[in-house]
């Protein structure tokens, strides 16, 4: 089984909507994770504004925050490798993602 | 109407006490009484106050904290403040603290700027305050745990969101939100499960709603008991504060002053006979300290007449609200803001100036947050040139999802949607709705005059902070989509020739301290007030009455404290003898001269 760990910047909830910004990548990013999981695939969540150990726990992590700073998150990593980092995933994106995590004939909404 | 008066005893005392009411109605006053009086009688007790403006520091004379400290002179007392933006220090401080040295500062930084938003301040604060009713542990050192609750929008919003929280918790499904992550809170749940039940167990829970001999008070009174009734919050009680009574018929003053509350009290009848009643006389003098305290529930209410007057004191400076209009109105658009602590006439100061600005020609835009909007309602139609409107949370909030939902649903899958629209019922927007329907209103001022009365001093600070907040975020992108009203605000808010703030009080100790106060913490955030205005002001009343000559008295040090010592200039506005509403009376009230010889 796949796992998909994500290092989102400081933010108020899943969807940003607590902040100045309500950013759609962001939204659907969310939404596909809900998806992802529910069809099986490992999804961890970590927040910097909530859950700042899970950032220093991680060493690739840590890495870049230290190296980077706040621009290197957000961060997805796919089986412990960064996958994306700095931004959320596009819709083409996404597709690729999916069928990372799941495999190539895994059939999910854009 | 004969109600008896109010006593406490521990007997007939639950185990939590809410006093609630419209700002100015006594509730810090009566609270303290009553805890020092069950204090008295052996019993431990805990005093919190959660208004974010408390001022239980003064009335008790005491430096007080987020943490229970023991009140000097009444053995078996301890008080404390629920401060909404301390407790989000305090929380950002057990987040951000251990990660010192272990993450880049830059970091550490973005962790403060998130932590910073009003949607944090708001749920540390409700953190503390449920955890004093939900988790037992917390308070079983006390018999009684007394609250001392910020005028009623706000403590309305604290005792719905245990419920509120609660629902969205088992409503979620991305497993995150506003609270943090959803694994680490089912200790939080129980709590906010407990909170909601004590809150309905009426062996453990009274609400004391309190009042003063006022329409507009009882109206709040009844509206606040329906909606906490709807709640669950069923054991209420109702104390009517300040019941007056002349000692010297032939008075004009005193007679209207009495007259004026026993028709308050016959046309809220139902309401009063409703549920247990209970009345304190009116005092002569401002309540502070714990002597003054104990004489609220035992005092003789018969204050001897004045043998002699203080003939060598002269009034200081002051002029009419008309004179100060007659400066704002050159500019011929902007922002009028009047502030200060529940319950000293902001909505009737407000309504004055923009009825006045109105009758001179200008295009005035009356915003009023009065939830009964009463005296904003007497005006509708009647000015021309004046235009109404009220900012009400929940109409915000739905108007909020639903632009949401218009902009951004579209560019979304429906599983996007479907999560969007989650994380929107979730409490923190209505917070968000009504700051940008702030935001909105003084935008307005820029091609007419808004007046726009705030709410009470506690939300009026939460407001600021969110507004510093949101512009040090704003700061940090390159880009942004929020209407230009919000990116706008807070330098709108610091001009000057854009925004005139008046600050309003009583002749009183603790609303002039509240307003310096708030002048502080406006002048931190680089806003500075246009004036100060006195209202309700007894001074030329010329009252026979020994308890009215005492309390005009009284007043002399609080008028000379503002102008010589807070205010650069002061507006005075005298006691009216009938409530000041409709259009008429409230042009007579902004033109008062300050020699009301009239009266």
């Amino acid at each position: 089984m796949k796992t998909i760990q994500v290092y989102d910047p400081p933010m108020c909830c899943s969807t940003g909507l607590c902040g100045t910004e309500i950013d759609p990548a962001l939204v659907s990013f969310a939404a596909l994770l809900t998806q992802l999981s529910q069809q099986g695939v490992k999804v961890e969540r970590y927040n910097l504004g909530q859950q700042p150990m899970a950032f220093v726990q991680n060493p690739k992590v840590k890495a870049l925050l230290d190296q980077e700073g706040v621009a290197a998150l957000p961060l997805i990593l796919l089986d412990g490798e960064v996958h994306l980092k700095g931004r959320y995933l596009t819709d083409a994106e996404r597709v690729t993602l999916s069928r990372a995590a799941l495999g190539e004939n895994a059939v999910v909404s854009s | 109407m004969k109600l008896p008066l109010y006593q406490t005893d521990s007997a007939h005392t639950t185990r939590y006490l809410f006093f609630t009411g419209k700002g100015g109605v006594g509730k810090t006053s009566l609270s303290c009484a009553t805890a020092l009086k069950l204090a008295g009688s052996g019993k431990r007790v805990l005093l919190v106050s959660t208004d974010p403006a408390s001022n239980l520091d003064e009335v008790l004379e005491t430096k007080l904290t987020n943490q229970p400290t023991a009140i000097a002179g009444a053995s078996g007392l301890d008080a404390m403040n629920i401060n909404p933006v301390e407790a989000a220090a305090a929380y950002r401080q057990r987040l951000i603290g251990p990660m010192r040295g272990l993450l880049p500062e830059a970091a550490l930084r973005s962790m403060e700027e998130q932590l910073s938003g009003s949607c944090t301040v708001e749920i540390a604060a409700f953190d503390e305050f449920s955890g004093l009713i939900g988790n037992p542990e917390t308070t079983k050192d006390y018999d009684h745990i007394i609250f001392d609750t910020a005028p009623t929008g706000h403590t309305l919003r604290l005792m719905s969101l245990a419920k509120a929280w609660d629902q969205f918790l088992d409503n979620n499904t991305s497993g995150t939100s506003c609270l943090g992550p959803l694994a680490g809170l089912e200790k939080q749940r129980a709590i906010y499960e407990g909170t909601v039940k004590t809150l309905a167990d009426a062996s453990a829970t009274t609400l004391v709603l309190v009042s003063r001999p006022q329409l507009a008070a009882l109206r709040e009174a009844e509206r606040t008991s329906k909606e906490l009734r709807a709640l669950g919050v069923g054991n209420q009680w109702l104390i009517i504060n300040g019941i007056f009574e002349t000692r010297c018929p032939e008075d004009v003053t005193s007679q209207a002053m009495q007259r004026r509350g026993q028709a308050a009290l016959a046309a809220a009848k139902v309401f009063i006979s409703s549920l247990p009643s209970f009345v304190v006389p009116l005092r002569p003098i401002n309540i502070l300290g714990l002597g003054g305290l104990r004489v609220l529930l035992d005092g003789d209410s018969e204050p001897a007449s004045l043998s002699e007057r203080e003939s060598d004191w002269t009034p200081p400076d002051m002029e009419s609200l008309e004179s100060l209009l007659t400066d704002i109105e050159q500019q011929g658009s902007g922002v009028i803001m009047t502030m200060g602590k529940g319950g000293v006439g902001k909505t009737t100061v407000a309504a004055a100036i923009a009825v006045m600005l109105a009758r001179r020609g200008h295009a005035v835009h009356l915003s009023t947050t009065d939830p009964a909007a009463h005296v904003a309602r007497t005006l509708a139609g009647q000015v021309a040139g004046l235009t109404l409107s009220r900012i009400d949370p929940a109409a915000e909030t739905a108007a909020y999802q639903t632009e949401v939902m218009r902009a951004q649903g579209d560019k979304m899958d429906a599983a996007g949607r479907a999560l969007l629209e989650e994380d929107l019922r979730s409490p923190c927007t209505e917070e968000i709705a009504v700051f940008r329907a702030f935001a909105r209103e003084v935008g307005n001022g820029t091609d007419c005059f808004v007046v726009l009365d705030t709410a009470p001093t506690g939300h009026t600070l939460l407001l600021l902070d969110a507004s510093e907040a949101y512009n040090r975020e704003l700061q940090r992108q390159s880009r942004s989509t929020q209407p230009a009203a919000v990116l706008h605000l807070l330098e709108r808010l610091r001009d000057p020739a854009f925004t005139r703030i008046l600050l309003v009080t009583l002749p009183e100790a603790t609303p002039v301290h509240e307003a310096a106060a708030l002048q502080e913490d406006l002048r931190r955030a680089h806003i500075e007030p246009f004036a100060w205005v006195i209202n309700q002001s007894l001074l030329h009343s010329g009252s026979c009455d020994p308890l009215l000559q005492r309390r005009e008295e009284a007043e002399h040090r609080y008028l000379r404290e503002v102008v010589e010592k807070q205010s650069t200039r002061t507006a005075w506005l005298p006691w009216q003898p009938e409530e000041p509403v409709g259009p008429d009376a409230l042009a007579r009230l902004a033109s008062a001269p300050l020699h009301a010889s009239t009266l």
